[in-house]
């Protein structure tokens, strides 16, 4: 989008090398990326870059961040997410997740409740959907797997091309190692977190895609009733990685949302 | 030389076509595929198969362990071990082996273990192995800390064997109260270990650091030479000489009383597809986290179908030619296997002697032939070779009851 300009920059958060991409100017938006790890620009972040200061924070172990290996749940993430709020002096900032990422918004915003305008869920992991199961990385192939969060296989194509570089397998094989030492067992889902989202006062949006492959819809219905204020969006037409099939939808339901007062 | 009986014990009574038209079996071909009637004939058939090892002289029975796997029958070989401590009397019990990181208790592992060596009356080698991939997935466990697990878990085990209890173990995947097993082993200072392994360096490097011996699976000759060649540098740094009490080598070879019958019957060995341990999906066989990052992108482009295992896959011609298959009488087997004695040295040799189909009857003739003309046949080759397996050059169990060590490096590898 024109008039977007980004920054990248290595920041440290409980001493650990985080790479930060950061775009847009006024209420802060926190952008949590999936398990397959992120892009450096996608569509969806310009369009909320446009209206917000958006920071796009690469997960400690994901993409171009360094690997903890300490590291042991998504929880210790979203403490060393609440550490980089704190460090850039951001308080009440917007939480995005992302698929993986809303487990980690989740988690922040549990930890946090006060320090929180609103959060936003799509797609989100980290609650056992009370019908079906969330897609096993383990035993599905790299490009199975990310091919499974888009309900329209162009939509990949165009975000990621028909056949995807080596480089890009390499990544999604360096995400899916950190998400195994992470979220291993139980997979993708934290059985105390339902119960720690009650003290969550602040406006909450859950979107799905209508055709989410990856994780079911029952746990978005999870969310919603953990949330003490929370509402559910469903998008057409998209699978699981609403971000990027369908991000002009997305990003305007997000900008409406937080713009409600 | 220790010589060995080796079968996978696969479980090869189910439709072909059924797991063919499946595509990679191993972990999620559906066990409505286990005909348990025939597992039963099956599992007698192998104990009917060690029983007639050991009365023909063989050394050693080896004995390994998969999960969800038509290529092999054992889903614990502590099982057939425990058999075999009971119904042998002089066949050493050679595992190998367990696969430690799936353990979530390696204090019970240790225990038994001990209780295998004391009914067997000092008679176990306990190998260790990391497992395969599919393994890890097979039974819930971390492929990403398999290394982590393997090594912890050994020390874990070893202490348990060796440390008087009670003890507390404070670790990193595994924490106990109590450890104070009542079921020590009978060998001292502990049963001997052996690692087997297929391609990773950090195996061969970890295992010499260790003093243990290394059993070099199907390897091609040249390949299983750049084994000898790391382990022996990693050996000269903590100061002691590899030999060949420290290599062990795994060979599928099938012996008839005739060289037709013979070949025909070898072509089992690629039963699973032409895979070599069975068809795993690349996913599934090396999980994130599970192989070598330094392999990590070979593999995805592996697992993504554009460039071929870098395991190596061959036609069964092709290992013929390469010795990596030997088929054929007594005469023409031991002809082969001198070769492979002669270039790369052994002190321990474990003969695969059928796989897939091979009849009940076929089986039993390879392994007669095997105990009474091609082994005696050996051990005059490895004598002549000074080939010493690691019990006849009572060698240390571990690097730390050496007392050969180089002087410089004595303290070091005493720390």
């Amino acid at each position: 989008m024109a008039g977007v300009s980004w920054t990248d920059t290595t920041m440290e958060a409980a001493g650990i090398k985080l790479h930060v991409s950061r775009a847009g100017k006024g209420r802060p938006v926190l952008v949590l990326h999936h398990e397959t790890g992120t892009l450096d620009r996608l569509p969806f972040y310009d369009a909320l870059a446009a209206k917000f200061d958006v920071l796009v924070p690469h997960h400690p172990g994901y993409s171009r961040s360094q690997r903890p290996e300490w590291m042991r749940h998504p929880r210790d993430i979203a403490v060393i997410y609440r550490g980089l709020l704190s460090e850039l002096k951001l308080s009440n900032a917007v939480l995005v997740g992302l698929g993986f990422g809303g487990w980690i918004a989740a988690e922040m915003a549990s930890m946090a409740p006060a320090d929180l305008s609103r959060l936003v869920l799509v797609g989100a992991m980290g609650i056992k959907p009370p019908q079906g199961d969330i897609l096993d990385l383990a035993i599905t192939g790299y490009v199975d797997y990310a091919r499974a969060g888009f309900h329209d296989q162009k939509a990949f194509d165009r975000v990621y091309g028909a056949e995807p570089s080596v480089d890009q397998l390499e990544m999604w094989d360096i995400c899916r190692e950190m998400s195994f030492r992470i979220a291993w067992k139980p997979y993708m889902y934290s059985q105390t977190l339902p119960h720690l989202l009650g003290a969550v006062r602040a406006p909450s949006l859950v979107v799905w895609g209508d055709h989410d492959a990856v994780v079911p819809q029952s746990a978005g219905k999870r969310y919603v009733e953990a949330l003490p204020n929370a509402r559910m969006e469903i998008v057409k037409n998209s699978g699981h990685c609403v971000d990027m099939e369908q991000p002009e939808t997305l990003a305007k339901l997000i900008v409406d949302f937080i713009g409600r007062e | 030389m220790h010589l060995m009986y080796f079968t996978e014990q696969p479980m090869s009574a189910y439709s072909e076509q059924a797991g063919r038209d499946f595509g990679a079996t191993a972990l999620m071909f559906p066990n409505t595929n286990f005909d348990p009637v025939a597992g039963s004939r099956l599992y007698n058939e192998y104990i009917e198969q060690y029983m007639l090892a050991e009365e023909v002289g063989i050394d050693g029975i080896m004995l390994n362990e998969h999960h969800n796997a038509p290529f092999c029958m054992q889903a614990k070989a502590n099982i057939f071990a425990a058999i075999l401590a009971g119904m042998t009397k002089k066949a050493k019990i050679v595992m190998l082996g367990n696969p430690l990181p799936l353990a979530e208790n390696p204090v019970r592992l240790a225990e038994e273990l001990a209780m295998i060596d004391m009914i067997s009356k000092g008679r176990l080698v306990s190998g260790f192995v990391r497992g395969g991939g599919q393994e890890q997935l097979a039974t819930g466990v971390n492929p990403a800390f398999n290394r982590e697990r393997f090594e912890e878990a050994h020390d874990l085990v070893v202490k348990a064997w060796t440390q008087p209890g009670p003890f507390r173990y404070e670790g990193t995947h595994y924490q106990h109260r109590v450890v104070n097993p009542w079921a020590v082993p009978l060998q001292k200072p502990y049963p001997r270990v052996w690692i087997p392994g297929v391609i990773s360096k950090e195996t061969i490097v970890w295992a010499a650091q260790q003093r243990y011996p290394y059993i070099a699976l199907n390897t091609s000759i040249e390949q299983t030479k750049k084994i000898w060649e790391l382990y022996d540098s990693v050996a000269a740094g903590v100061g002691y000489v590899g030999g060949p009490e420290n290599r062990g080598y795994l060979i599928q070879v099938h012996i008839s009383d005739n060289e037709e019958k013979a070949i025909e019957n070898a072509r089992q060995f690629r039963w699973m597809q032409g895979e070599f341990t069975g068809l795993a999906h690349p996913v599934w066989s090396t999980p994130s986290g599970y192989g070598s990052p330094t392999n990590r992108r070979a593999f995805v482009e592996f697992a993504a179908g554009r460039a071929i295992n870098p395991r190596g896959n061959t036609s069964f011609e092709q290992q013929m030619a390469d010795l990596r298959i030997i088929a054929g009488t007594p005469k023409t087997v031991v002809a082969k296997l001198k070769r492979i004695l002669e270039e790369t040295r052994p002190g321990i040799l474990a003969l695969w002697g059928n796989d897939g189909r091979v009849s009940q009857a076929d089986s039993l003739t390879c392994i007669k032939l095997m105990g009474t003309e091609v082994f005696p046949a050996i051990r005059e080759i490895a004598k002549s070779l000074d080939l010493k397996s690691p019990f006849e050059a009572n060698a240390p169990v571990h690097l730390k009851y050496s007392t050969d060590l180089a002087p410089a490096r004595a303290a070091a590898a005493a720390e």
